[in-house]
């Protein structure tokens, strides 16, 4: 990974760390948040909090409800039960819109480019306070044009540090898989946010450039914003999370420190595997077992 | 045959007032489908809101012309606030139903007798031409050449037409170019993705679905300028020949409706010229009475929009690009 480590914000939490302890300076509080599908409960979240200005990771298996709960966090699905807070104001009744526009932006799991709108537009779209996405203010060019070109320059800044520059007059829908989620975070980065919530960012992006990404994500985290992900990658979240929240089946099973977490017996009953450090054909035991010696 | 005859009566339908509403209509279609994503189905209600709307205002109100225009654009904007507020928030199929119910029902209430004296319902309504011509400030007599010979009445018509046309095509190229039209676009191709940008995605959505309804209700009004107000116009079917005049000329696109629209005209005045004359001539038409083969157009318009679906999809005037990209 990158050479020099990064500087891991402590100090975060009060108290001994367990599922739901209080967070010195938290930006996001929920209580009590339940959603059930039918039968089945996807979230059920006592409590909880992210602490700002550090970079959390929520890990969990499949089905967990991490997406779940992210929607509920974002207005994009409404809790059954249950409160959230951004920045001490309550989220209860916002709609989606709403909460975007108080600075906590999202990306999703299933990567949302707008296809036939260019790389660069899709940027454009990003930034908020646009004169020129009034009615009215739009026809007059005079209005926007200015306000256009600062926001043109902005996004291109951040197109070559995503490494989409060359691409910006091309339609999203000729991007790859990857690419597509990169433009899907540097446009929510456009929106010059205080929460960004990051929904597997690095799924199906290459080493190389995750190597690149984490280090942009790292950088959120230098300008004073607060990241939280959901990353089933264990390497990533122990290069750059301050703070691991786990969950599995929509609670909340542990949370603490990335490396603290990862040995506690629960985390690796419920998500980890017993065998996390071996390699994957020594567990189906299709390659003949190496001693750990040999391993290291 | 009259060849002569054919091609003036076919060249003749690119200057027709029914053609100015086609296009001012598809130009509404564009903006809710082609820019919104909108799937309006019940364009034909737009555009019965305005034709009666002007017409009710004059013959029973009393309003001059321009007031009559003034409440028909303001009876489209109430519509569309009816067809949006309960749909706009759901999925886009939602729309499309809601929409083509709505516009079977405006027409019903506007045939039904209930009404019979304000709508004049299955007579529908005329004479209520005095005010607008009296604003003609052509003189009298014939102008033009050729096929383009018209009364001052008919010019004025159609200079008037022109002239609303220019402002709606200046407001639709102004807006799809603007940061307005790249939030539309963007919802057009996913709506969350939007909303999770802080846009309020309801409320664009509302606002393209009035501009659009505005326009289809312009084209109602231009419809019913020079002639009479006829129930049996604002049928589905009405809204479908728009639709195929939209993807002919490319749904996102601000001249492909315009293109689309004469293109549809001209054929239509072509098809109805040369069809009949075909059948009475015999040959392969030969078994066909005259007003049968004026159907055939019909199905000869079917046809070429399902080749136009399957094979450019873009339309002739969109972005060869988007072609690739269609889902
Ligand atoms: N719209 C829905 N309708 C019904 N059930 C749903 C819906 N969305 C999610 N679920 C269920 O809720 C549970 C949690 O799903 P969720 O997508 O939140 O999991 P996740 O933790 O994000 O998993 P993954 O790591 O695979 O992305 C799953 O069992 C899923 O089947
Ligand atoms: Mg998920």
């Amino acid at each position: 990974m990158s050479n020099s480590e990064p500087v891991k914000a402590t100090g975060l939490h009060v108290g001994e760390a367990s599922p739901g302890v209080a967070k010195v300076d938290p930006i996001l509080k929920a209580s009590n948040v339940t959603r059930k599908f039918g039968g089945l409960t996807a979230v059920n979240v006592e409590h909880v909090e992210i602490p700002r200005g550090a970079i959390t990771a929520l890990i969990g298996p499949n089905g967990a409800g991490k997406t779940t709960f992210f929607n509920l966090l974002t207005g994009f699905d409404s809790p059954d039960t249950g409160t959230m807070e951004f920045n001490g104001k309550s989220l209860s009744g916002m709609r989606s819109h709403q909460i975007a526009k108080l600075g906590q932006v999202r990306t999703f799991q299933l990567t949302k480019a707008l296809s036939l709108l260019t790389v660069l537009e899709n940027m454009k779209l990003g930034a908020t306070d646009q004169a020129g996405e009034k009615i009215l203010g739009s026809l007059i060019p005079q209005i926007w044009r200015k306000q256009e070109a600062e926001i043109e320059k902005r996004a291109e800044e951040l197109l070559r540090r995503f490494k989409l520059y060359e691409k910006k007059e091309d339609f999203a829908a000729s991007l790859s898989g990857g690419q597509r989620k990169l433009l899907e975070m540097a446009r929510a980065l456009m929106t010059n946010p205080t929460l960004v919530m990051l929904d597997e960012p690095m799924a199906g992006v290459n080493p190389a450039l995750t190597e690149s990404l984490l280090e942009h994500v790292l950088d959120l985290k230098k300008e004073g914003m607060t990241v939280l992900f959901v990353e089933h990658d264990m390497h990533m979240v122990r290069h750059i999370a301050d703070w691991v929240i786990v969950m599995a089946e929509g609670e909340i099973v542990a949370e603490g420190p990335p490396d603290q977490v990862m040995k506690e017996q629960a985390v690796i009953d419920a998500y980890l595997g017993s065998h996390q450090e071996t390699d994957l054909g020594v567990v189906t035991g299709r390659i003949d077992i190496i001693d750990d010696g040999e391993k290291k | 045959m009259d060849w002569i005859q054919i091609l003036s009566n076919t060249v003749e339908s690119i200057l027709s007032p029914v053609t100015f509403a086609f296009v001012l209509a598809s130009l509404g279609l564009a903006m809710h489908f082609g820019f919104a994503g909108l799937l309006n189905f019940g364009i034909a209600g737009f555009m019965a809101i305005g034709a009666y709307g002007y017409a009710i205002s004059v013959l029973r109100f009393d309003l001059p012309w321009w007031g009559g225009m003034l409440v028909s654009i303001a009876a489209a904007i109430v519509f569309a606030i009816l067809l949006g507020a309960p749909t706009l928030r759901l999925r886009g199929d939602y729309l499309a139903i809601v929409t083509i119910a709505a516009a079977e029902i405006a027409r019903l209430l506007f045939l039904t007798n209930t009404f019979d004296d304000f709508t004049g319902s299955a007579s529908g309504l005329f004479g209520y031409h005095d005010s607008f011509r009296a604003a003609n400030p052509i003189p009298e007599g014939t102008y033009g050449f050729g096929p383009f010979t018209y009364s001052e009445t008919d010019w004025w018509v159609r200079i008037f037409a022109l002239a609303v046309l220019a402002v709606v095509i200046w407001l639709l190229w102004a807006l799809s170019r603007s940061p307005w039209g790249r939030v539309i676009k963007g919802i057009r191709e996913d709506e969350d993705a939007v909303r999770a940008l802080g846009k309020n995605v309801f409320a664009y959505k509302m606002q393209a679905l009035i501009i659009g309804g505005v326009f289809g209700a312009m084209g109602g009004v231009v419809y019913a300028l020079p002639s009479a107000v006829n129930p049996t116009v604002y049928v589905t079917s009405l809204t479908f020949f728009i639709w195929t005049a939209l993807l002919l000329g490319g749904a996102a696109t601000v001249f492909g409706p315009v293109l689309g629209s004469i293109i549809f005209w001209v054929l239509q005045a072509f098809l109805t010229n040369v069809l009949p004359a075909l059948a009475q001539e015999g040959g392969i038409l030969e078994s066909l009475t005259s007003q049968q083969a004026s159907t055939l157009r019909f199905i000869l318009v079917g046809i070429g929009l399902m080749l136009i679906v399957i094979y450019r999809p873009q339309g002739i005037a969109g972005d060869k690009r988007e072609l690739t990209f269609v889902k």
